[in-house]
């Protein structure tokens, strides 16, 4: 293989990257140098597997995921701000789109939200780690390099160009030779099995380490959300890595699954896909359900109304995403009766997700709301994702879709529940749960700047879309015509918007890190639920003393007995896990079998393949039986941070 | 905790035994006897699923208390999930069929779905 | 949950990380239902697309089928009687059915990979039609899971030996007994929704 076969060649936009990539990871090196951090970097961060940690870790990396996927959207908007625009050419603007939609449902929102589920479920469980520590590390690592090696993509070997959904035949090896589909298909194989794999933790975290006394429906109600995403994604995931895997096996192997030779069906590609694919919308959005009743419920300064109600809605929700994937694709061709069903089957989950509306609504009806930014995002979600719901009811009818389908207004309807959604929701749990990870609150008024510019450019950017859909204007287009242009350069307008609010947001990190004041008591926010009883810093262990839960809103109520979370004298020492650098090393070795894989060099593969196998066998034979705090120390820690 | 359980495990003998009564029922049904195919189908699939039980039950132990109930919900929401990839899949991609069964009994809404999508 | 009850609980759930890895496991095998069921799935819908390669019901034949069938049948068998010796304490006991049930996997593997040899030569492979790589997937996914089950299997013999019976190997050997019962399961279906209906339509 020649050298400019192996990096992309030809793009200046590409060769900019490259020389950012180069810049960035020198600095990077040089600091970690120059400051003497390595042993630091691999003692604290690489080798952890406490759950506080790699849940920061996935935040950051979902930060960078949105960046990434970010500066795809405003390069897409815009190519398409002005009627033949050549600031992209079609190739490239077929991979931006690709790894736009990819990186920001894959390696943004997901590990985003499986952050915030890591560094706050088991504190609000009263719990002091995950049911599988190890597994946690092995989880974060899968995702991390996972998302490295598609992101590595665009300078190595060329992006995916088939779309985020990869549709075949055109995904498959006779349209599109070469690694780029083999980087999807790798990229999201990996992070996809890191994702199943905290399903099954969290699962039993959730199920078996809940405080004494905290029965399933005294659980606070983002535990219930993310308790509910993991059974989906228990269900949902070994969907994706199936199909996947018959792709794989198409392209490398030669199997005829999808192609549209040997009487192969590529369709079959489409329903599989969308099988996992509807599951895994509700498995970005139910979180954000969570996170929004939780900050609606403590700003409201109210117990959530409705809050069984709220419980069984999101299980009804959940069963309902596995039985309306066929909406995905009603213009394919399948019968009138195969559409209605799906059709009456996607109307029907409007009905639970109008109950959770309206239990919001009801929670702030007649309460004292008091206005942080965190409140703010939940207010601006619930109108948004209201218009974004109704004109999905809109795309859910399936004789009406045949106009909407892959049109702007389809675009504009996923973007209203995704962002105003999913994104939202991270937005606002991070700035709620700041205190909780890095011990100080963001800057307020920064963050409104923030909420302000990307609120607005969000409406701005999307709302013409949907009637640029009605105009007639087809998605992955990368020319516009006249008659669109309006419209467009308000939608592009508005994505830049949605930058700078992002750029602000990131600026605010920075801001608060060098000025805020740090908190002193554990609960910044005068909140409900038990996360909120540990002090800041968070200890290694969270809990001193496991509390006693005997109502919802566990903390709450303590707080109103004037009791403290802290007994000094039912101290006890505290069984942990010792940090390991096997999950790192594992998936790192699995990381390079998958590059391999991506070119297609078998036998390197292998070898890859087996060096993983290998590590998998050591851990096998590994009896770590973990460490023991003592009393004494826990003690020491404990008034420290408490200031007692 | 040593030598409390039976000295013979009957019920794994018992589950052992009805498997293989099973598997050789099964396979009779499908190559001797004389049903129509529909109700051989449905009869040979409705003897996995016995012998399916037969191993949770017997030798997986799906009821012992150990685990509470995480067992048979996941495996009662797995088998749910499974019927709907299956059956759901087929439902779909029905339109997409173009070989006779040999069954006959899928009959000719198919063959017409089928002709419209030529027409397409 | 009473303390009786507890007391009277099994070697493997005793300890906290005992009963959540084996729920755990109970979690993960319900992932593998979904995995199989969609390999399933694509089985069913592909049916009948051999293209020019031979139907199955050509290359399907009842015998070796029957016998892999017993083979793994009676694996599961002696498997379920290890896990019994073990929660007798025989150390002995626990290693010489999981040989036996070792031996029996490895035979199955064996006819599984004579079994693919002989389709391939009748001019059935994986790449040869929609119909065929749907069955070779299918089958392979299972034929790997045993192959894997048999390397797990032989480490955790060298563990029971060098520890004995304890409350992490009890529980890893008890896990490992559910993974080889569960691929059974897998195998009843291969057998009964490939081979049989294959046979029959």
């Amino acid at each position: 293989m020649q050298l400019d076969e192996f990096f992309v060649t030809g793009e200046p936009l590409i060769y900019a990257g490259m020389v950012a990539i180069v810049l960035v990871t020198s600095a990077i090196i040089f600091l970690l140098t120059y400051f003497k951090k390595w042993t630091w970097l691999w003692r604290e961060w690489l080798t952890t597997v406490d759950h506080k940690k790699i849940g920061i870790m996935y935040i950051l990396s979902a930060l960078a995921m949105l960046f990434r996927g970010g500066a795809d959207a405003l390069m897409m908007r815009t190519q398409l701000a002005f009627p033949d625009m050549n600031f992209l050419n079609a190739q490239h603007y077929n991979e931006i789109f690709t790894t736009h939609g990819t990186v920001m449902i894959i390696f943004m929102a997901m590990p985003f939200l499986i952050g915030l589920m890591n560094i706050v479920v088991p504190q609000q469980i009263g719990a002091r780690d995950f049911a599988f520590p190890f597994v946690n590390a092995l989880s974060f690592w899968a995702f991390f390099f996972g998302a490295m090696l598609f992101n590595i993509s665009f300078v190595i070997g060329g992006s995916p160009d088939a779309g985020w959904t990869s549709y075949t035949p055109l995904a498959g090896a006779a349209m599109s030779p070469g690694p780029g589909q083999n980087f999807y298909l790798m990229g999201l194989q990996l992070s996809g099995i890191g994702t199943l794999a905290t399903g099954v933790n969290l699962m039993v975290t959730i199920l078996k380490m809940r405080a004494p006394g905290m029965t399933l429906f005294k659980m606070p109600i983002f535990t219930w959300s993310s308790l509910i995403t993991m059974f989906i994604i228990v269900f949902a995931f070994p969907i994706l890595t199936v199909a996947l895997a018959l792709l794989t096996i198409d392209r490398i192997f030669g199997s005829q699954f999808f192609t549209l030779t040997g009487e192969g069906l590529p369709m079959m590609w489409a329903n599989l896909f969308w099988m996992w694919g509807h599951p895994e919308v509700y498995i970005v959005i139910l979180p954000a359900f969570g996170i929004f009743s939780e900050i609606i419920a403590t700003f409201a300064r109210k117990q959530l109304f409705g809050y069984s109600v709220m419980v069984w809605s999101i299980i009804l929700i959940a069963g309902l995403s596995f039985l309306v994937w066929v909406h995905h694709f009603f213009t394919m061709g399948a019968g009138a009766f195969v559409n209605s069903v799906f059709s009456v089957s996607t109307m029907a989950i409007a009905i639970p997700t109008g109950v959770k509306i309206f239990n919001w609504l009801a929670t702030l009806y007649k309460s004292k709301i008091q206005i942080t930014v965190p409140m703010m995002w939940s207010l601006a979600f619930i109108p948004s994702f209201v218009i974004g719901g109704v004109t999905g009811v809109m795309l859910g009818m399936a004789a009406a879709d045949y106009q909407f389908h892959n049109s702007y207004f389809l675009i504009a309807h996923f973007h209203y529940v995704l962002i105003a959604g999913t994104v939202f929701a991270s937005f606002a749990g991070l700035i709620f749960w700041y205190p909780k990870m890095f011990g100080h609150r963001m800057n307020e008024r920064i963050g409104k700047i923030a909420f302000w510019f990307f609120v607005i450019g969000f409406h701005v950017c999307f709302f013409p879309q949907y009637f640029l859909g009605l105009d007639g204007m087809p998605r992955r287009v990368f020319h516009i015509v006249p008659e669109w242009f309006n419209l467009n350069v308000i939608s592009t307008v508005g994505a830049f918007g949605m930058g700078i609010g992002f750029a602000v947001f990131v600026y605010n990190i920075y801001y608060s890190y060098r000025y805020s004041e740090r908190e002193t008591t554990g609960d910044p926010w005068n909140a409900r639920t038990l996360e909120w009883a540990t002090p800041i810093p968070v200890p290694e262990y969270n809990f001193a003393v496991v509390p006693h839960v005997d109502s919802l809103d566990a903390f709450w109520a303590m707080k109103e007995r004037g009791e403290s979370p802290y007994d000094e004298s039912k101290v006890e020492p505290i069984h942990m896990p010792n940090n390991t650098s096997q999950p790192f090393i594992m998936m790192g070795i699995f990381t390079l079998a998958s590059f391999f894989l991506v070119f297609e060099w078998i036998w390197l593969a292998l070898a890859g393949l087996i060096g993983g196998i290998v590590m998998m066998i050591i851990r096998s034979f590994d009896y770590d039986e973990g460490y023991h705090i003592s009393s004494e120390e826990i003690i020491e820690t404990e008034r420290s941070a408490r200031g007692l | 905790m040593a030598n409390q359980s039976k000295k013979i495990p009957y019920q794994h003998i018992i589950g052992f035994i009805l498997s293989i009564t099973l598997t050789l029922l099964a396979a009779w049904t499908a190559i001797r006897s004389n049903l129509p195919v529909m109700w051989i189908i449905i009869a040979i699939l409705a003897m996995a699923v016995i012998q399916a039980a037969i191993q949770l039950f017997m030798f997986m132990h799906i009821t012992e208390r150990g685990a509470g109930n995480a067992p048979w919900n996941m495996m009662f929401h797995g088998a749910v999930v499974a019927v709907i990839l299956v059956a759901g899949s087929l439902f779909t991609m029905s339109f997409g069929f173009s070989h006779d069964h040999g069954g006959g009994s899928h009959g000719q809404h198919q063959q017409e779905q089928h002709e419209q999508q030529h027409d397409n | 949950m009473s303390t009786e009850e507890s007391n009277a609980k099994p070697l493997e759930y005793q300890t906290e990380q005992g009963e959540m890895s084996i729920i755990g496991f109970w979690v993960f095998l319900a992932a593998e239902i979904a995995l199989f069921g969609t390999l399933f799935a694509t089985y069913a819908v592909l049916f009948g697309r051999t293209a020019d390669a031979p139907a199955p019901a050509e290359l399907f034949e009842p015998g070796t089928v029957l016998i892999m069938t017993f083979i793994l049948l009676t694996s599961s068998f002696t498997c379920g009687i290890a896990i019994h010796e073990m929660r007798r304490g025989s150390v002995k006991g626990v290693m010489t059915w999981l040989i036996i049930t070792l031996a029996l996997g490895l035979s199955f593997i064996s006819l599984e990979i004579y079994e693919f040899i002989h389709y391939a030569h009748e001019g059935a492979t994986l790449q040869s039609s929609a119909f065929w790589s749907a069955f070779f997937v299918l089958a392979g996914t299972h034929g790997v899971h045993v192959s894997l089950g048999i390397g797990w299997a032989i480490l955790l013999l060298i563990q029971t030996a060098q520890r004995g019976i304890t409350p992490i190997t009890s529980r890893k050997i008890f896990i490992f007994g559910l993974y080889w019962h569960f691929l059974d399961v897998v195998w009843i279906f291969i057998f009964t929704g490939v081979y049989l209906i294959g046979m029959v339509l």
